[in-house]
């Protein structure tokens, strides 16, 4: 009887520990998952500057082209070693849509990533010019966040 | 004693019998599409609609490699995984030795040319309303796609979902060929309906299943849990998605959403399938989705 108490003790005390786990976040992972989260918005809203004037949504400014260009090509060259810590993929962790292929197929990540910087780079030198040439260089850049997006990121 | 085995075991076979007259393989009528022309352009508009790629290419594969289709993508669910096969026209390993007829049997029916029951991942509860000419058109269509040796991975299930004869079972309760949207009263919105309920099968990921993989008619197109790993596929009703026609034309056309984020995970492939699609049954899925009911 009283090893019978003492194993379901011992079973609450794993069970405590386990949703105790669950609740509680490793802070730096927690704040890897942030930053990251954050360097996403924040291409994601420079470049929709781009793409509501290349969908003709939003009226072409030489000014406002050139700034979010330049914004995400300096976004696209930030070394991202330190927001992708191991244990912070969506199998993980509540909060993060980072599926955990991303942590095993390193060499497709840096090229998918370079794709975008390419696509970056060549958008800074085309969007101040004129509308024209900035339709000319949209195209690449979604193609780019679409493809990790499509390989790495879970549904909603 | 003896007499209640003889009666037990009769009842057995009685019950065999009803349950295999329920729930066997069904066929068409081979009479129904014997006088039907195939129509290649045809065929590939309704491969392109029914998104054949985005199952049976490789995975990860582009531009003319996603003619190729060899099959091999893994689909895990409640019940085992899931390998989607072969459909190239190698007559060994694909199904270059398949008519029209078996196309049909194989998408209306869910049955295989020998006679057997096939997994619902193969989304036949949808193409189960397909039109015998779009069959005919995209048989012709998949016999001019390049004849590819792969053998089929076997999938990989549990017990009891190992068993196909149970699938007769599955095929009774959820295997229905009327319309979801029952009202249709415009052309447009006919279109819509058959190229989402026939073709499309947004359904099969959009809709919820119930605990045997049937899908509830009630919530259609509601969102659900992603079938094959985390996160939820979004409900795409009126109730939840404040998308304009405007909005969907350029989602669809692009893979943009209104705020700019981009279209990710299988949804990809089906952008990919849209794009290529006429812009006339794009806007005929847009009217379809307004006007599908709204379900909270």
């Amino acid at each position: 009887m009283i090893k019978k108490i003492a194993f379901g003790a011992a079973g609450l005390a794993v069970a405590a520990s386990t949703v105790f786990a669950a609740s509680h976040i490793d802070p730096a992972i927690a704040g890897a998952i942030k930053a990251r989260q954050g360097l996403m918005q924040m291409q994601q809203l420079n470049a929709g500057i781009l793409f509501g004037m290349a969908q003709d949504k939003v009226a072409y400014d030489a000014a406002a082209a050139s700034t979010a260009a330049s914004n995400l090509m300096i976004l696209t060259t930030i070394d991202q070693s330190a927001l992708w810590p191991q244990g912070s993929d969506a199998d993980s962790l509540e909060g993060t849509r980072a599926l955990p292929a991303i942590w095993t197929d390193y060499p497709d990540i840096v090229s998918k990533a370079e794709a975008l910087n390419e696509a970056a780079v060549a958008m800074n030198a085309a969007a101040g010019t004129d509308l024209e040439s900035l339709k000319a260089a949209i195209g690449p850049i979604g193609e780019a966040c679409t493809a990790c997006h499509k390989a790495y990121r879970q549904p909603q | 004693m003896i007499r209640f085995l003889v009666m037990i075991v009769a009842l057995g076979v009685i019950g065999f019998g009803a349950f295999w007259l329920v729930t066997k393989p069904q066929t068409i009528d081979p009479e129904a599409i014997s006088g039907i022309e195939p129509d290649l352009a045809r065929g590939e508009a309704v491969f392109i609609a029914a998104g054949c790629a985005s199952c049976h290419a490789a995975e990860g594969a582009q531009d003319e490699a996603r003619l190729e289709l060899i099959g091999g993508r893994p689909f895990p669910s409640d019940f085992g995984t899931f390998y989607a096969p072969n459909i190239s026209p190698d007559p060994a390993t694909g199904i270059g030795g398949w008519t029209a007829e078996d196309l049909a049997n194989a998408m209306r029916h869910g049955t295989s040319p020998q006679g057997q029951h096939y997994y619902p991942a193969f989304p036949y509860a949808t193409y189960t309303r397909a039109s015998l000419e779009d069959i005919v058109a995209l048989h012709a269509y998949l016999m001019t796609l390049p004849a590819v040796k792969w053998v089929n991975r076997p999938h990989d299930l549990r017990v009891p979902y190992n068993i196909r004869l149970s699938l007769g079972g599955w095929k009774f309760l959820f295997l229905k060929d009327d319309w979801i949207l029952s009202d249709a009263p415009t052309p447009e919105l006919e279109r819509g309906r058959y190229l989402v309920e026939a073709l499309g099968h947004c359904g099969e990921c959009h809709t919820p299943r119930n605990a045997l993989g049937g899908m509830d008619r009630s919530r259609w197109l509601a969102g659900a849990p992603n079938p094959t790993g985390r996160g939820t596929i979004p409900n795409i009703t009126p109730a939840k998605l404040g998308w304009s026609e405007g909005d969907l034309m350029t989602y669809f056309t692009s893979g943009f959403t209104p705020d700019f984020d981009t279209v990710g995970g299988h949804m990809a492939d089906v952008v990919e399938n849209l794009k290529q699609m006429p812009e006339s049954d794009l806007q005929a899925i847009i009217a379809y989705l307004k006007a599908v009911p709204p379900v909270e």
